[in-house]
């Protein structure tokens, strides 16, 4: 578990959304998929989510989920809807230009290991 | 919030609840009324015994109470370097007054306070007549009380709705949340599962189940979105001890169940899978966040989709 904060000071994110106080944003679990259903089983409550998916559908999803951050990869970038509706939402677009492969690889070794005592 | 910055043009989209609170409350709202006042006859001596009986650090000087200046300690210091405790409190005090209006916003006072560095700023009326004094420690606690009248509102909400099974007596009470989804409406794909969602919080639902039904309805919700001709409707009836949900939709109806209700299996188009959608695993996740789920499909009359939550188990 780290902060957002943690996981901005480390790797190397643009921040898409609003501005907040990224120290109170706590990360339990991470999660990776590009296929929303996956998603709605996989994703745990306060983790964030790593995806190739832009569009709008990903808010829905992470508000739904209670997700607080959103790592979008490979330079896939979210229109202007979907970064008003984060925002509505309050959860936190982020953007990077290398792939899911390599930000899940940093998030692990940030301590973010999935390992929820539920599941 | 005294080093905030006034809210400028760029940052309009960025407003938080308290900024939005300074344009909504009024300076009258927030401002002290009990406010301790000198006619401009008044000693300095005076002044001086009354300030330190009020502890506070500056008066308005009224006429009939009209504003015509303000004894600040500083105006104070001066008389008493000059040696002139015996003058009126007319000859020291500052008459170059900056006031607000009681009726105008608090982010007007805020503003007042950035340009200005004056610690306290006199309220008047449309007759200019004073009816307060405003200092930034009214404006916090004017916002704070209104957060928090904010915050009560929504427990209040809560709490109606929480005793809304209790309240109502019946032989079967229930709470019918009707939705119409509009086919390849992306746009607004999972607002009618996040409404659903927080009015199962408002009942009193423990988190789980509203978040199990919330995904629930959202499989069923895209799938009125993708799969169908015309869209459809979501109907959740909410009962003190279940939650039935039914996604119904006039076609073109399920070719084969069996089918759809293997994992993995979809007939999204590739344009949908660029999307998220079509994993195959929707109604999947359906089965897995409810206790019953059936479903009824034919080219002739659509798809009817019906599912069930126990709450007594897991209620709270």
């Amino acid at each position: 578990m780290c902060s957002l904060q943690t996981i901005l000071d480390n790797i190397e994110l643009q921040i898409l959304t609003d501005p907040q106080d990224y120290t109170e944003i706590e990360i339990h679990s991470g999660y990776t998929s590009d296929l929303l259903s996956c998603v709605m089983t996989g994703a745990q409550a306060d983790g964030i989510w790593v995806t190739l998916i832009a569009n709008i559908n990903i808010v829905a999803v992470a508000s739904l989920l209670e997700l607080p951050a959103i790592i979008i990869t490979e330079n896939a970038q979210p229109d202007a809807a979907t970064i008003a509706r984060a925002n509505r939402e309050g959860i936190v677009l982020l953007s990077t230009p290398v792939g899911s492969y390599q930000i899940v690889g940093k998030l692990w070794e940030l301590g973010i290991k999935d390992l929820d005592p539920n599941k | 919030m005294t080093d905030q910055p006034s809210v400028s043009d760029n940052r309009a989209g960025v407003i938080t609840r308290v900024e939005e609170l300074g344009y909504e409350l009024k300076i009258g709202q927030v401002m002290t009324t009990k406010v301790v006042t000198f006619s401009p006859g008044t000693t300095i001596l005076e002044a001086l015994d009354v300030i330190k009986q009020h502890r506070i650090s500056g008066a308005p000087v009224t006429v009939d109470g009209e504003l015509v200046g303000i004894i600040s300690t500083e105006d104070l210091i001066r008389a008493l370097r000059d040696g002139r405790i015996d003058r009126s409190v007319s000859t020291y005090m500052t008459k170059d007054l900056i006031t607000v209006k009681a009726i105008d916003k608090v982010v007007e006072a805020l503003k007042v306070f950035q340009k200005t560095k004056v610690g306290r700023l006199p309220v008047v009326n449309e007759n200019n007549k004073l009816v307060g004094l405003i200092t930034k420690g009214d404006i916090t606690n004017g916002l704070l009380t209104a957060l928090q009248r904010d915050y009560q509102a929504e427990e209040i909400i809560r709490y109606r709705a929480s005793h809304l099974f209790e309240d109502i007596e019946s032989d079967r009470t229930s709470l019918i949340l009707r939705y119409r989804i509009i086919k390849d409406d992306f746009v607004n794909g999972g607002a009618a599962s996040n409404n659903i969602k927080r009015a199962l919080l408002r009942l009193g639902a423990n988190r789980q189940i509203a978040r199990k039904c919330g995904i629930a309805v959202y499989e069923a919700e895209m799938n009125l979105i993708i799969h169908t001709n015309n869209g459809g409707f979501l109907r959740v009836e909410i009962e003190p001890h279940k939650i039935t949900i039914e996604a119904y939709d006039d076609g073109p109806g399920i070719d084969d169940i069996e089918k759809a209700l293997t994992p993995g299996y979809s007939t999204a188009t590739e344009e949908i899978r660029d999307k998220g959608f079509g994993a195959g695993m929707g109604l999947v996740n359906i089965r897995s966040c409810v206790d019953e789920m059936t479903m009824k499909s034919s080219k002739e009359s659509g798809t009817n989709l019906y599912m069930t939550m126990y709450l007594d188990k897991t209620e709270s």
